[in-house]
């Protein structure tokens, strides 16, 4: 039987970042995945390389892997369609611009430019939004990319060096020794890397991931209808709401022409069908900030589950209890910005070198205070 | 009758005419371009394939089949 360095679970946009990192450094990989490339969440996603100040430990990760895909940038071919559209937060009340001047001085500090909006900079910048909004905050150098070309071209890059891929195989445990497949079969590898995204708990219990699931609409082309990717300042709120149903407006514009819509967060849902309760409560928050949505045409609707974990950080490293598994998962809406990130750490630990940002925040053996 | 412009040509149409039936009147097929730039028409007349797409009054991607032309409406095609 073959022995492969390293067996990553999960062809999503993080295994795929693994699977280009880890043969970079001349590692034999084998990535396997039940469905496909890019067949969970990575699919399911904006596919937006955001900066996040939802924490210092986030911020580090996700502008260290911003920078990583700016770099990656000329290499990336067209089909990635990786653009420079920026981010613009949309303050919907003066309590809100309190809150853009806040968020400029820390995006200030962390190296990243940004610049404040008035009310007629903001509708010069997005005729579409409502009259009346305060302000905002223009991050220009977020960018947005289509992820599961991306996810591809990582998967490329990997196979040039050599890596193996084994798709259709469901992982059902894995060990010190490697996985065990549903097929009876098993794979031999020195080290395994857990990038199974929302199913990550189900291999490793130790992870604690739950299924944070979302709704997505994506309109017919229309192009120049929004020019920035769009997402309130009452966001973050939704995202660190504990336990409830909560949506945002958050808009993307793409390429085509097309506009990608959001956004939901629904913990426990029991189907992966579209819930026409919270989808209305989402088009009608997007309304708000953008009546002349109301006239575009929806083509498709769909939901995805994002990994989310106690803390709103992923896991990256060595999962306690296993000599030689590492967790590369719980990237909860983050993933495509923080693969690249991702994957550099966990080829820095296996490497034994120190990596670029500190790895503490995002250790599996991390502790959670509740709150 | 009424008046309507197709690509800003003043056209007479019966009241009650549905736009798609005004363009193929005016002697145009091609309502629009696909993404890949081929010529689409309408085909099920009825609303479901879409393909009779037209912009009405500056709203793009309006199926014609199922707009019924009213007076001074201005229709885009070919996009």
């Amino acid at each position: 039987m073959k022995t492969f360095d390293v067996a990553i679970v999960g062809a999503g946009i993080v295994g795929a970042a693994c699977a280009a990192a880890l043969t970079r450094e001349g590692m034999n990989v084998v990535v396997i995945d039940a469905n496909g490339i890019a067949s969970g969440t990575t699919a399911a996603g904006m596919g937006h390389i955001v900066a996040m100040d939802d924490s210092d430990a986030q911020m580090a990760l996700t502008k260290y892997s911003q920078d990583l895909w700016k770099l990656r940038a000329d290499e990336m071919p067209g089909n990635c369609e990786f653009e420079n559209c920026g981010t613009v937060w949309v303050a919907a009340n003066d309590e809100e611009m309190i809150e853009v001047r806040r968020k400029h001085v820390y995006y200030s500090a962390h190296g990243i430019d940004s610049e404040i909006l008035d009310e007629n900079k903001l509708r010069e910048a997005e005729p579409n939004l409502r009259e009346g909004l305060p302000g905002g905050l223009l991050v220009s150098g977020d960018t947005v990319v289509y992820q599961l070309t991306a996810t591809k071209f990582l998967i490329d890059k990997a196979v040039v060096n050599g890596a193996e891929l084994l798709l259709g195989d469901h992982v059902v445990k894995i060990t010190n020794d490697g996985v065990a497949l549903e097929n009876g079969e098993s794979i031999s590898a020195s080290i395994v890397v857990n990038a199974a995204g929302a199913n990550a708990a189900e291999l490793t219990p130790q992870l604690k991931i739950r299924k944070r699931k979302g709704h997505l609409v994506i309109t017919d082309r229309y192009d120049g209808f929004v020019s920035h990717q769009l997402v309130e300042l009452g966001y973050l709120k939704s995202a660190h709401g504990k336990e409830s149903d909560s949506v945002a407006f958050n808009v993307q514009p793409r390429s085509t022409g097309q506009i990608l819509l959001g956004s939901s967060r629904q913990f426990d849902a029991e189907t992966g069908e579209v819930d026409r309760d919270i989808l209305c409560q989402m088009t009608s928050r997007a309304f708000e900030y953008m009546p002349r949505l109301r006239k575009l045409s929806a083509v498709r609707v769909w939901t995805g589950y994002r990994p989310a974990t106690p803390d709103n950080l992923p896991y990256i490293g060595k999962i306690p209890g296993f000599e030689n598994v590492y967790a590369a998962a719980g990237h909860e809406g983050l993933g495509i910005t923080t693969s690249l990130a991702t994957a550099e750490m966990i080829a820095d630990e296996i490497m034994g070198r120190k990596s670029k940002i500190s790895p503490e925040p995002y250790l599996p053996s991390r502790t959670f205070i509740e709150h | 009758l009424i008046t309507i412009t197709i690509d800003k040509k003043s056209v007479a149409v019966e009241d009650g005419t549905t736009v798609a039936a005004a363009i193929l009147n005016a002697g145009n097929t091609s309502f629009r371009r696909s993404v890949h730039g081929d010529a689409r028409g309408p085909l099920c007349g009825m609303g479901t394939c879409f393909e009779c797409r037209v912009t009405i009054d500056g709203e793009k991607h309006q199926r014609s089949c199922n707009a019924i032309a009213r007076d001074g409406m201005e229709v885009v095609t070919g996009e």
